[in-house]
């Protein structure tokens, strides 16, 4: 069993010196020139108007977990639908049950305003 | 037709009271203006009260639900029953708590039902997913609770850190189910057990029970898996501090002894030393970090960890006797421990201002009732008679030396001998001294009184006849075996 997975270690052993060979050769070979427009990160070709590492709003950080929240609400509807016809009213049922459970969840957040941007 | 496997609704009720109790109290604190938590309290009570009733037919109950993924017995009703008892305390305790510093957080009942529904899958579950899902549903509810209290900073630290060091836990507990799933092919507790009757144990399961046994030792605070415990203990609000100090504490050890006595049982000889050296390194710890505390929260978080450690002897003494000593000396601290941190919760007063050992002092002059309320949750934790912890630690140490376990047992007895110097320091301060400033009036809640009447009369009355919950005790573990 343990020699069916000799291929991953040799894959694995063989993309590491791979890697590492790629950037240790061209810090070796390269010839560098660097000038400030260069080291500039690049950003659509917009001149970069600050530092990445800022602060942001929470707000967003609400709407991911909302986001995420609803997302997997779908990820549970799609194979439902696909097998919805073999599974009858029971099936139904289910996934009514855990419908409205999510609408309790949507009606609380819509009501304590987190929907809401201001 | 896809084959649908058999729905037994009726047998996870309680459970299913608990969230739909949780839902309304969801949607009614958003359309009531004034007086939420206190409606939300009394919905509270009353889903516990009706998951109580739905538990009952559970204790005559030996099977199987949902294709095996659930266990219907009465191991499943009794820590359901503790499970409730510490929920409804918790809710009692609260009240007061959330009324008082102008919160308006009904919201801390709803994640209380929901966690308590997640232990409640935990404790029944006879798959190790299940186990996993239940762990997760109460940890997530639990860590948002721990960091409710909107104005502390130290309530916030406190979640991050819980978070932090629980998902690490869960992951653990994860990796080493999955491990366990490549070597024996299932989940489910009867097909573990199965293999490891079968004696060929490889090592990858070797390494996936120690792993889930990391995972399980984080969630009841041994050491060394123990550091979130005293931070996390002290940043959170007191009545919740009791309720994961008693209610998760009771479903990770519940899971605990289920999985591997139900399913590990063959390889005992194998986990049965760590086990022993996690019990001895628990109570040793637990105990002496107590001694050195002045925050009455942080002690007793400590003293929280010692439990644990006397808790872990009941698995290391093993065949039922062990068993049926954890349950019922879990039964002696949920009472215990709740009432507690109820008169922590009481004293600490508005925000939680006092929360140090000497703020105790003179207790017993302005409040009679509450120092001697007090003195004997003390008194149990300590294990002095006529009081329910005294029963519980006497069962679990004599199961113990029955078994063989002697040193263990030694161990046991000299650190909670240690034990009782903390305890009493609190007491003393309550009788013997006089504090230098007049602390302002304690303010009674009915509620609040309710809870600690229910502890106290608990502790006194379990403790003074332990003859049927010892019964009760040993017939809850019968379905292990």
């Amino acid at each position: 069993m343990i020699n069916s997975y000799l291929p991953v270690l040799v894959i694995l052993l063989v993309s590491a010196f791979i890697g590492l060979a790629i950037i240790v050769l061209s810090t070796v070979l390269a010839r560098r020139n660097p000038t400030p427009v260069k080291l500039m990160p690049y950003e659509c070709g917009m001149d970069p108007i600050g530092g990445a590492r800022r602060r942001f709003s929470v707000r967003f950080f609400v709407m991911g977990m909302l986001f995420i929240v609803f997302d997997i609400e779908l990820i549970f509807l799609f194979p439902w639908t696909t097998v919805y016809d073999k599974l009858h009213f029971f099936g139904f049922v289910e996934m009514l049950v855990f419908v409205l459970i999510l609408l309790v969840g949507l009606v609380y957040v819509w009501k304590k305003g987190a929907l809401e941007w201001e | 037709m896809i084959p649908i496997p058999e729905v037994n609704l009726g047998g996870i009720l309680p459970a299913l009271v608990l969230c739909l109790a949780g839902l309304v109290v969801m949607m009614l604190g958003l359309f009531i203006r004034r007086g939420a938590v206190a409606t939300a309290a009394v919905v509270s009570i009353a889903g516990v009260l009706i998951a109580a009733a739905a538990n009952t037919p559970l204790r005559m109950m030996d099977k199987q639900a949902f294709a095996g993924l659930i266990n219907l017995d009465a191991y499943t009703w009794f820590f359901n029953l503790l499970i409730l008892i510490s929920a409804g305390l918790t809710v009692l305790t609260s009240v007061r708590y959330l009324t008082d510093d102008g919160l308006d957080m009904y919201e801390y009942f709803v994640l209380l039902l929901f966690a308590s529904a997640g232990m409640m899958f935990m404790v029944s579950a006879n798959h190790l997913l299940i186990v996993f899902v239940g762990l997760e549903t109460l940890s997530i509810a639990i860590y948002v609770l721990v960091g409710i209290l909107p104005s502390s900073k130290k309530s916030k630290e406190a979640a991050l850190k819980y978070l932090l060091l629980g998902a690490f836990s869960s992951a653990v507990f994860l990796y080493g189910a999955a491990l366990l799933y490549g070597s024996a092919g299932s989940l489910g507790f009867p097909e573990l057990a199965k293999y490891f009757k079968a004696g060929q144990i490889s090592r990858m399961a070797y390494v996936g029970m120690g792993m889930v046994l990391v995972g399980f030792a984080f969630k009841v605070a041994a050491v060394p898996f123990h550091m979130w415990t005293p931070d996390v203990y002290e940043g959170a609000p007191a009545p919740l501090t009791g309720f994961m100090s008693v209610g998760v504490k009771a479903a990770a050890f519940a899971a605990f002894v289920r999985v591997f006595f139900q399913s590990m049982l063959p390889a005992q000889m194998n986990w049965i030393e760590i086990i022993w050296l996690l019990a001895a390194l628990t109570m040793v710890l637990g105990n002496l970090a107590a001694i050195v505390q002045d925050n009455i929260k942080r002690m007793l978080a400590y003293s929280s960890i010692a439990h644990a450690g006397y808790l872990l002897i009941g698995m290391v003494a093993g065949k039922e006797a062990g068993p049926a000593g954890m349950l019922y000396y879990l039964l002696a601290y949920t009472f215990t421990n709740l009432g507690a941190f109820g008169v922590v919760a009481l004293v600490g007063r508005k925000g939680e201002a006092n929360v140090m050992i000497d703020d105790y002092r003179g207790l017993a002059k302005t409040n009679p009732f509450l120092a001697l309320a007090m003195s004997i949750f003390l008194f149990s934790l300590a294990g002095i008679p006529p009081t329910a912890g005294f029963v519980g630690k006497f069962t679990i140490f004599s199961a113990a030396i029955n078994a063989g376990y002697i040193w263990l047992v030694v161990i046991g007895v000299l650190t909670s001998a240690a034990s009782v110097f903390y305890y009493f320091r609190v007491v003393m301060k309550m009788y013997m001294e006089v504090p230098e400033t007049q602390p302002a009036e304690l303010q009674f809640s009915p509620a609040m009184l309710l809870a600690l009447g229910i502890a106290l009369v608990g502790v006194l009355y379990i403790g003074v006849f332990p003859t049927n919950y010892l019964n009760l005790a040993a017939l809850s573990v019968k379905p292990l075996f």
